[in-house]
């Protein structure tokens, strides 16, 4: 299951050497980055280690500088989110992404509407509002995600739920891989454990999921491997097994230093 | 004393059950309307008079023309300050093509919508491309769209080809006679109002005005529906300029100067949020007509004119100050 050093398995999503430069600032400083099939891999980093830079270079919301990204083992150019997505890749942004006055399922179909059948739908690009809230209705009662009604306003939800609509829709949508960004940050314990449940489901789907994370604890529990970033690096990809919470700091800040 | 206590209780949820209902199919604007009406036919019974709602009608339906492109650019978080004196320039190219340079009057028409819409395109692009401010944007073709206007005539233009003036022409219905002009805004809404409710493209428009960033990540493509947004807003001041000459009988180079603001004022009274994202169409129209209701009722009960701008501008405080407590209570 987990890859040894010997016989890899073929990364899903790869990316070498990655540089990102805003004005004088370097968020990206020629990093690597392997996701292999099946797992969830943490990526974690101080503030300013280029996590999110990264993040948004592998979802295509920036276009690096220099460096390569390979879907199986393909390059591949990204030239806005639209287009990682047509590749299977959906992220879950830490701004979240939804739009607040627009209800639940108006959400998750937000940029994909489904269009009505025929002519009404191809010429006159009529939505099919019906098929949308039977669709997310259904997929959401698989998730076992409890939410009163499909067309109530995101607005009115709590954080967790709002987190948790962001979350199906990226996992409804990614056929390759679903990117977290910070997806329990601004919630309470039972709000997260929530979260975290959904996150399992996905990964049980046998999505890889990319997790960025400040909460270690979190990150511990959950990562099948953890790649770690600073100044700009992939400075080191650890196990949870092999390495306590406190090593993973240290490696972090630069205190320790892994080969 | 519990007693007492419990009857307010009861009485606040009835009344919050009432607001709540008011809310909900966002009543507010057509309630102000009833009230408004109703207020004015109480001070003269010749407001309700169906030649007198003909004539209301006449006076609002070229601002409701151009609250149609008002509301989708302030759906998307925009404003447009030019509507007004770029339909006055659509207005003269029509008039002056068709009686001046001796151009087929319904291709001096269709020049018309292609300068305002050509407008529109150029908001749209400034505002993209170079991702300027709509405020500073509009303010700049508002000057730009005002010399041309005066550089293709000074004075009004007359002695219009019938099919100029056609909105100016009257059928009688309900006892009384209406001009099309009056009457053609009404389908027109009920279409944007489907368009916006029913097609990706209306979604898109709400989406991005309630967040654009949002917008963005999830694929939608936010210039290109905001320029074509601008666009279509040309599109309905030329139609908005049209009904205009129809109801004037020439094309008048001053027209439209306050426009801009009465376009933004029917839209804000009519419960679209300045913040975009937020509001229905059909709201606007109830809001341009709420408008026209006030300054023919002030009018017709014999009101000092300077009051109509007067109560013009407590409703559009009254209107905003709705909106940005009902998004602080929604925080």
């Amino acid at each position: 299951m987990t890859p040894s050093q010997d016989a890899k398995p073929q990364p899903i999503l790869e990316a070498r050497g990655l540089v990102k430069h805003y004005g004088q600032v370097v968020a990206l400083d020629g990093t690597d980055f392997d996701l292999y099939p099946g797992e969830i891999l943490a990526v974690i980093g101080d503030n300013g280690a280029g996590k999110s830079s990264l993040i948004k270079a592998l979802s295509g919301a920036i276009r690096p500088d220099a460096g390569e990204i390979f879907l199986n083992g393909e390059a591949i150019h990204f030239r806005n989110p639209s287009d990682a997505r047509r590749f299977g890749i959906e992220t879950v942004y830490q701004t979240l992404a939804v739009a607040p006055s627009m209800n639940i399922y108006e959400n998750l179909f937000l940029g994909r509407e489904i269009r009505r059948p025929g002519v009404l739908g191809s010429v006159f690009r009529l939505l099919d509002k019906k098929k949308m809230l039977d669709d997310a209705t259904t997929y959401m009662r698989d998730l076992k995600f409890h939410i009163q009604s499909m067309t109530q306003a995101v607005s009115t939800l709590s954080g967790g739920q709002r987190q948790g609509v962001a979350v199906a829709r990226s996992a409804a949508f990614a056929r390759n891989v679903a990117i977290l960004d910070e997806p329990t940050a601004a919630l309470g314990v039972k709000e997260s454990s929530m979260v975290i449940d959904l996150i399992r489901n996905v990964r049980a789907r046998g999505l890889p999921v990319i997790l960025i994370s400040h909460n270690m604890p979190q990150v511990w529990e959950l990562a099948d491997r953890i790649h770690i970033q600073r100044l700009g690096k992939r400075i080191a990809v650890i196990k949870p097994n092999d390495y306590t919470m406190s090593d993973g700091v240290a490696i972090m800040t630069g205190a320790m230093n892994v080969n | 004393m519990t007693h007492t206590n419990q009857e307010r209780t009861s009485s606040t949820s009835l009344v919050n059950r009432v607001f709540n209902i008011i809310a909900a199919f966002r009543l507010g604007p057509f309630l102000a309307l009833l009230v408004a009406g109703a207020f004015f036919y109480i001070q003269n019974e010749r407001f309700i008079l169906p030649l007198n709602i003909s004539l209301i009608l006449q006076q609002t339906s070229w601002i409701a023309a151009l609250a149609i492109g008002q509301t989708l650019v302030i759906l998307t978080g925009g404003i447009d300050l030019s509507n007004g004196l770029v339909m006055a320039l659509g207005t003269v190219i029509m008039t002056t093509m068709a009686v001046e340079n001796g151009v087929n009057p319904f291709i001096s028409i269709g020049m018309g919508f292609g300068v305002t819409m050509a407008f529109g395109l150029l908001n749209g692009l400034l505002i993209t491309r170079l991702k300027l401010p709509p405020f500073i944007v509009t303010l700049g073709t508002l000057n730009i769209a005002f010399a041309l206007t005066r550089l293709v005539a000074t004075t009004t233009i007359g002695n219009l080809p019938d099919i100029q003036t056609i909105f100016g022409e009257r059928i009688s219905l309900f006892g009384t006679t209406f001009t099309y002009g009056a009457i053609v805004v009404f389908p027109l809404y009920i279409l944007m109002w489907f368009v916006l409710r029913e097609t990706a493209f209306g979604r898109h428009v709400y989406a991005i005005g309630d967040d654009r960033e949002a917008a963005r990540l999830m694929g939608i493509p936010v210039n290109r529906i905001l320029i074509q947004v601008y666009v279509l807003a040309g599109f309905f001041y030329a139609v908005g300029g049209w009904l205009l000459i129809g109801r004037i009988g020439s094309g008048d180079p001053n027209a439209g100067q306050t426009a801009n603001l009465d376009s933004i004022t029917a839209v804000v009274i009519g419960g679209t949020s300045l913040f975009g994202g937020r509001g229905n169409i059909l709201g606007t129209l109830v809001g341009a007509l709420i408008v026209g209701v006030f300054i023919n009722g002030l009018q017709i009960t014999g009101v000092d004119p300077l009051f109509q701008r007067l109560i013009t501008g407590i409703l559009v405080i009254v209107a905003v100050t709705m909106d940005q407590l009902s998004q602080r209570i929604r925080k």
